[in-house]
């Protein structure tokens, strides 16, 4: 068959598939369903969580409530480019924006670690209970990043890897802005350390299994 | 693009009609191989295919398509790219690999020496001519020589090896006796 002849077929076989679609919505639009998604998740928490006390941490110090701010600005700018670069035409610089919070995140847990007057209100973080932490992160991250996925792969994402790993991102900040709510403890290096392993290893869960599901299903 | 998205198959044609060659310059302007140039075209009407939904009306339809055809085509040359470092195009290796299978002049070379390994035999004397066609041509064994011809085994040795003798000597050093 002539190229020009399996391009016809191959038009041919699309016209044929062809179904009404509607049109997605805005990127701005779809990372707000999922950052209410968050927020009922956070509101759970929030029941068994000790409101008060959170409170009181997050203004006890500038770097408590820098990190989080720092990670929920991260959360949702890396969801937001997430969505951003799933749609073919946008720019891939949308990837670069959560960048700086990233970083004000990282910075302002590092500084947290590095303080050395203890945090009024905290209570001293029992052995082992790092592992807790990275146990909740995963264990929160999964099912963010699996629906976020899920709603990146009902667009056409064109750079897959990027696409995921900001997925990654968007759902490591989220999980550790809702643990933080139940985290009574001042930050430690060890604490950082496991924080930051759990975000890594979300992000290259991500990364690596992203791709494969925004692949389509079955191709007309 | 409009009318496509709301199911009219005519207008949908149309659009991937069009599409075709936009795609099909772009992906020759990146520096995808002429005979590639088709394989991305089709991918990338595949991939609008896909990304039906992702189009807004409200945007220009042609910054989308041209998205689309740089990703498919960087695809393309990525795979190109894969597939030249693992295989060579090397048309004169074939011309000058040496066949494995001896050639006619090999088999020329090979009846020449067997005539005069014959004539040479032949001039051997008689006992051992015979010694050397019985234990040398005909594999048999010692025993087996002696009772064909009647002498004994030592005198078969002696006859084959100074037939042996004479044959290299005729032959010449280099010869295959």
């Amino acid at each position: 068959m002539s190229d020009t002849a399996s391009q016809e077929a191959l038009i041919g076989r699309l016209c044929g598939a062809l179904r009404p679609v509607r049109v997605l919505p805005a990127p701005w639009k779809r990372t707000a369903l999922w950052v209410v998604v968050v927020l009922a998740a956070a509101l759970l928490l929030a029941r068994v969580a000790d409101l008060p006390s959170y409170l009181a941490r997050l203004t006890a110090a500038p770097d408590m409530w820098l990190s989080q701010a720092g990670a929920a600005a991260t959360a949702v700018l890396a969801a937001w480019a997430a969505f951003q670069t799933s749609i073919p035409g946008r720019p891939a610089r949308a990837a670069l924006l959560p960048l700086a919070p990233a970083l004000v995140w990282v910075g302002a847990s590092t500084a947290g670690c590095l303080r050395l007057t203890p945090l009024a209100g905290a209570v001293p973080e029992p052995p082992m209970h790092a592992l807790e932490c990275l146990k909740f992160l995963l264990l929160v991250s999964v099912p963010l990043v699996s629906l976020l996925t899920w709603r990146l792969a009902c667009a056409c994402p064109l750079r897959p890897g990027l696409t995921a790993l900001l997925a990654g991102l968007a759902s490591a900040g989220a999980a550790s802005c809702l643990l933080s709510l139940i985290h009574p403890f001042d930050a430690t290096a060890e604490d950082l350390l496991v924080h930051l392993a759990a975000v890594l290893a979300i992000i290259a869960l991500s990364r690596a299994a992203g791709p494969r599901m925004f692949k389509p299903r079955r191709r007309p | 693009m409009r009318s496509a998205q709301a199911g009219d198959r005519a207008a949908y044609q149309a659009v991937l009609r069009a599409s075709v060659p936009v795609a099909a310059a772009a992906a020759r302007r990146m520096g995808v191989p002429p005979d590639v140039v088709d394989d991305v075209v089709q991918e990338v009407l595949l991939t609008v295919h896909r990304a039906l939904a992702t189009y807004d009306p409200a945007r220009p339809f042609l910054p989308w398509l041209r998205a689309i055809t740089v990703r498919r085509a960087i695809d393309a040359l990525r795979r190109g790219g894969r597939s030249r470092a693992r295989e060579v195009h090397d048309p004169d290796a074939y011309l000058n690999h040496a066949e494995e299978t001896p050639d006619m002049y090999d088999a020329a070379e090979k009846l020449r020496e067997a005539d005069r390994l014959k004539a040479a035999i032949a001039t051997l004397p008689p006992r051992q001519r015979e010694a050397i066609e019985i234990i040398g041509l005909r594999e048999h064994t010692l025993e087996q020589a002696a009772g064909q011809t009647g002498s004994t085994k030592g005198a078969l040795k002696v006859n084959f090896f100074r037939a042996l003798q004479s044959l290299r000597t005729r032959m010449g050093s280099d010869g295959d006796v």
